[in-house]
């Protein structure tokens, strides 16, 4: 069992805001004292630019965040540190697979997303598939709020170059069955290239995207108690290989007089420019701090909290509570998408906001889940290391006087 | 202080001129398509006064109030101060100040009516 209280003293932000409770993790986590001062000190003591300068502080400098690079590679379960770039966070990564993969595709080829997905998960193959005059195909959902797996076999074939899809819905928390679907997909069309979005997992469950058999994974720093605008995007590597650069500038070329321009090998060739050195070394400490306090003991933690919450919830709330999604809790991570009576989610988390309690209300960059479901907009929890019992009594007491309030 | 005054919960549980006209010299609808508020204005000007005025629509409380309270106002006066309203205007019916985010709730009424005052449908 987690220790709640002493975990909340990792946090600044609760010495600050004494009241502050925070069911808004799926958005971004808090961030912990560790990751805070590991950037810091990175700006305040040894900020050289990376893999250039030839003194101390720029080997230091270059030698700290290549250690991040090895120990993102280890944390998910990579077979090597060079199958790791670094990018500005998930939505960045996934544009940058759907640019590296245009050189692949061929018009009447296959793209496939599912409707589950953020909007940096399908807007990238919509406009792909658009301009490189592919067949866009969205898988559906089935009753229950998962992938239908049905469709998803009858739709991969000769053709499909690539499917996309989240290992968990950042409105649903459906757990998907990536090995599942990664293995189902190969043995229709080995060549085709399954891509993962791992933002809403990757501080929430162990991960290995070797046993995946993913060809590319994507998630952001600050999803996983790291700084914003870094992130990542791992490539199986026999894969990264064939591939061309898309952005050119400085750090990722050879000779740049020679003809035809020689670039580094991967990862490098794929991270032009100065990257935010401060950010990903802080994020090295991130992955640190969450190993401190280990993958599983978080994931039994949060599937805890989620079961009392969608009991409770339930409970309370009867036939005037929608929680959206799964009604199976085993499927669902700690993400409770809901619709309270009439009352519009703004009202909702307005109200929720004026007692510190911190929720996401709107279509979560959603829009097509929504309109599947019939929903125009919901109200959003979820769960990390520092909520408890706690913070769902005082949610609960605040939406029993939201219903009082907007009753009509 | 709360943005739920007893003034926006009046209006929105008892909403005055809600419904739609029959014979409207003006109307229109407009929304917020990130919050899910929509809002459909129906107007009967006669001589450059705005004789009758009601509301149809749903979303969140702030854009419904403001519609009523909206409605309220305008009814009886001519088309030319009701087009002559401000964003502080509706702010002052409202009594509350608006956050950026919470902003387009409340004036989302006003540019419907504005729309529909500007666009002489029938």
């Amino acid at each position: 069992m987690l220790n709640i209280q002493a975990i909340k003293k990792d946090f600044p932000l609760f010495e600050h805001e004494k009241n502050l409770v925070y069911l808004d993790s799926a958005a971004t986590t808090l961030k912990p004292r560790v990751v805070i001062e590991a950037e810091k000190e990175y700006l305040e003591r040894y900020s050289a630019n990376i893999a250039r300068g030839l003194y101390p502080l720029a080997e230091k400098a270059t030698k700290k965040f290549e250690m991040v690079r090895e120990k993102v590679a280890t944390f998910i379960g990579a077979e090597s540190a060079r199958e790791i770039i670094f990018t500005s966070g998930t939505t960045d990564a996934l544009n940058l697979v759907a640019r590296l993969l245009t050189s692949q595709l061929t018009a009447g080829d296959t793209v496939i997303t599912t409707v589950m997905e953020h909007h940096s998960n399908f807007l990238p193959w919509k406009e792909l598939a658009k301009k490189n005059v592919l067949d866009f195909r969205v898988i559906p959902l089935t009753e229950e709020g998962t992938i239908d797996i049905e469709i998803l076999k009858k739709s991969v074939d000769e053709h499909t170059k690539i499917v996309a899809l989240s290992a968990i819905s950042n409105v649903l928390g459906t757990i998907n069955p990536v090995k599942k679907i990664t293995t189902l997909i190969k043995n229709i069309n080995p060549n085709t290239i399954v891509i993962i979005d791992t933002a809403q997992a990757v501080s929430h469950m162990p991960i290995n995207v070797s046993e995946w058999n993913a060809d590319f994974v994507a998630f952001s720093g600050h999803k996983m108690f790291g700084p914003t605008g870094v992130g990542v995007l791992y490539g199986k590597l026999s894969l990264l290989e064939t591939l061309p650069p898309v952005s050119f500038g400085g750090g990722m070329v050879l000779d740049s007089c020679a003809d035809e321009t020689l670039y580094k090998e991967a990862p490098y060739r794929f991270e032009a420019g100065t990257p935010n050195i401060g950010g990903i070394i802080a994020l090295g400490t991130a992955i640190d701090y969450m190993e401190s306090i280990g993958m599983e003991n978080i994931q039994t933690h949060e599937h805890a909290l989620t079961l009392s919450a969608l009991k409770r919830l339930q409970e309370t709330f009867g036939e005037n509570i929608h929680i959206i999604g799964s009604t199976h809790p085993e499927k669902r991570s700690g993400i409770i998408a809901f619709t309270l009576g009439g009352i519009h989610p703004h009202d909702i988390a307005s109200v929720l906001g004026e007692y510190n309690i911190c929720v996401r209300a709107g279509e979560h960059c959603t829009t097509p889940l929504h309109r599947s479901l019939g929903l125009h907009t919901t109200t959003r929890i979820s769960f990390s290391i520092y909520n408890s019992e706690g913070d769902i009594n005082k949610l609960i007491t605040i939406l029993e006087e939201i219903q009082t309030i907007f009753n009509k | 202080m709360s943005l739920y005054q007893d003034l926006i919960l009046d209006h929105y549980r008892n909403p005055r001129n809600q419904g739609e006209l029959k014979g409207a010299t003006h109307n229109a609808e407009a929304s917020n398509l990130s919050c899910g508020d929509t809002l459909h204005i129906d107007i009967i000007v006669k001589n450059d006064i705005i004789d009758d005025v009601k509301f149809s629509g749903s979303g969140c409380a702030v854009s419904q109030a403001s519609a009523s309270l909206l409605t309220e106002c305008i009814k009886k006066e001519s088309v030319k101060k009701a087009l002559a309203l401000e964003p502080k205007d509706i702010l002052e019916l409202l009594g509350v100040t608006l956050s950026p985010t919470r902003l387009k709730c409340g004036l989302l009424s006003l540019e419907t009516m504005k729309k529909a005052l500007h666009e002489k449908n029938n």
